[in-house]
């Protein structure tokens, strides 16, 4: 039986081994600490926890001040607000002069369910991808989280960290190594390939187990550095594969979907199907059968690779 | 008065620096640069511990232009400190020049953070006292904001924070020449009281003639000795000082001189020879 749990979870976490390790790392939240899991950290390092109240700018600009001298900060809150309120401050005060400020932004996607469309982030990664000096990382489960979050945590420059409220099968072994800037074929495949972010990523492998009962061979690579892309594997996707599917708990205007097409678009064209929200806002309800309904599905991954290949 | 005559002397450098550089790219700041140069001019003269040879030595203190459009200013005081040299202001605002049109920290010696979207600064100067605090640092903060600034929500997210995190290490000092882009503040939007809006907001106020280096010092004294909270001193300033035509005039906010202006202008300010 697999375990289930959130990469917010595995995030903070990650910030209480990270803070034992290095007296560097300080962390802010825009009272939400319970919800981005932060309050983890909270508790065991008070004196390096900051709550800033409700006020995702300043959440942000106090973090490239504390970059600047020598911190490492990690800034929590939900992914519309850290990615949306908050962009010009991102902008301005943390990618131009290029500061050490980690996002690790909570509460991404479709599956917050509930809340509904106000607190579905479905932009932040065309938002955040679009920065210069900008890292975009979008684990698929807790282990891969908590390798996201010290890969960034070394990583000298911003990181923005994309992480979902929901729990996820945990589809990685503790071997797994995660590295900024590579994909990862969790299966190999020679007819079509999936590109896959996030939470979507066990959806993908799904829909590959179902592909391979009509005899299709799927590649299924898991994407999680959303940039700086891995255009090599991707490449080698269009190649040796009829086409690629993307698949990602965002819009597909500017996301993953978008990172791929330009690169096949530059170095070796093919037959490019993206799975996201299709413009549309997200509403309230089960996060998975949000998913559904929006086309985040098995059933639609299987559908499009299909496509792809009767062309 | 002798007593500052050394820094009346700077100050006035600076002012010519500012006329010189402004006319040469043909565009930027005047009036609120103009209107901030003895504060300047008292912080990185007599009042912050800095070496211009080590811009980045983590011990020194810091100054954020959280009003970021009158980067000449700022320009003027490093030159004149010796972060770079004099012939660099000519390149204000062109390209491949290090002097961008606001101040960005990664490509100019002396300037610790990028600024010009107006509110960030002082946030980050909160970081940054913030940082000294928990790592036991005796190192002090300086931020610059404006008056038109503080219609900016973000000022007052920061103004928050730095009194509940009792941040008595960052000093901020107010330009409040009273004048923005499109007018007086009581005309664009009134921000008065200013003074009771930091108090509530739990400030320690000093209120003082801003080209007075003799109220700065006593101010910044002041400041240092107010233990568990910060200080804001909001400085009267004149938009525009030492250039008559240009003082009090709105019409100067972001414009440059013309060569006929600026012969006028340094004329004023004691013959337009840049030493």
């Amino acid at each position: 039986m697999t375990s289930m749990i959130a990469t917010r979870d595995a995030y903070g976490e990650a910030l209480r081994e990270l803070g034992q390790i290095n007296q560097d790392i300080v962390v802010l939240d825009a009272d939400l600490s319970g919800s981005t899991k932060t309050a983890v950290f909270r508790k065991a390092f008070p004196e390096r926890f900051f709550n800033v109240g409700i006020a995702e700018q300043n959440l942000i600009a106090t973090a490239a001040g504390l970059a600047s001298c020598g911190k490492i900060p990690f800034a929590s809150t939900f992914a519309v607000f850290a990615s949306g309120r908050a962009f010009e401050i991102i902008r301005n005060s943390v990618c131009y002069p290029n500061l050490n400020v980690k996002i690790a932004a909570t509460h991404a996607g479709l599956t917050v369910g509930e809340d509904g469309a106000t607190h579905q982030a479905l932009e932040d990664i065309s938002l955040m991808r679009s920065l210069p000096n900008m890292v975009v990382l979008n684990p698929a489960d807790a282990i891969e989280t908590k390798q996201c979050i010290y890969k960034a945590a070394e990583y000298k420059g911003p990181v923005y960290i994309r992480l979902g409220r929901s729990k996820v099968p945990v589809i990685f072994d503790r071997d797994y190594r995660f590295e900024i800037g590579k994909g990862v074929e969790l299966r190999e495949g020679k007819d079509i390939t999936i590109i896959a972010t996030g939470v979507m990523v066990e959806k993908a492998l799904l829909a590959a187990d179902e592909l391979a009962k009509e005899g299709i061979s799927a590649r299924v690579i898991n994407m999680s550095t959303i940039k700086p892309i891995d255009e090599d594997i991707i490449i080698k996707a269009a190649h040796e594969t009829k086409g690629i599917v993307t698949v990602e708990e965002h819009s597909i205007i500017g996301g993953l979907g978008s990172a791929v097409a330009e690169v096949v678009v530059n170095s070796s064209p093919t037959y490019v199907e993206f799975i996201g929200t299709q413009d549309t806002f997200g509403e309230s309800g089960d996060g998975n059968e949000l998913l559904e309904k929006y086309g985040l599905s098995v059933e639609n991954i299987v559908n499009k690779a299909k496509k792809i290949l009767s062309k | 008065m002798d007593k500052y005559q050394e820094l009346a002397r700077i100050a006035n450098n600076m002012r010519i620096s500012i006329i010189n550089m402004l006319k040469e790219a043909k565009s930027g700041h005047p009036g609120g640069s103009l209107s901030a140069c003895e504060i300047v001019a008292a912080l990185y003269f007599k009042v912050m511990n800095i070496d211009p040879n080590k811009p980045d030595w983590p011990e020194r203190d810091r100054f954020v232009l959280s009003k970021g459009h009158a980067a000449p200013v700022l320009y003027a005081a490093l030159a004149e400190k010796g972060y770079f040299a004099k012939e660099e202001l000519m390149k204000l605002r062109k390209i491949d020049s290090m002097l961008q049109g606001h101040p960005d920290m990664k490509d100019t010696p002396g300037v610790d953070m990028t600024t010009g979207s107006l509110g960030q600064g002082l946030a980050a100067a909160n970081g940054m006292a913030l940082a000294g605090k928990i790592s036991n640092k005796d190192y002090r903060v300086y931020a610059l904001i404006g008056d038109g600034e503080c219609q900016e929500g973000i000022i007052w997210e920061a103004a928050m924070f730095a009194a509940h995190h009792k941040l008595d290490n960052i000093t901020v000092f107010l330009d409040h020449n009273g004048l923005q882009i499109d007018g007086a503040n009581e005309e664009v939007m009134d921000i008065e009281p200013i003074d009771e809006k930091f108090k509530s907001f739990g400030w320690h106020v000093i209120k003082i003639d801003g080209h007075s280096f003799g109220e700065i010092f006593k101010a910044i004294d002041e400041a240092k000795n107010t233990k568990g909270r910060p200080t804001i001193i909001i400085a009267k300033t004149v938009k525009g000082k030492g250039v008559s035509f240009m003082e009090n005039q709105v019409g100067w906010h972001g414009k440059a001189p013309s060569e006929e202006e600026a012969k006028k202008a340094l004329m004023e300010l004691g013959g337009g020879t840049n030493d």
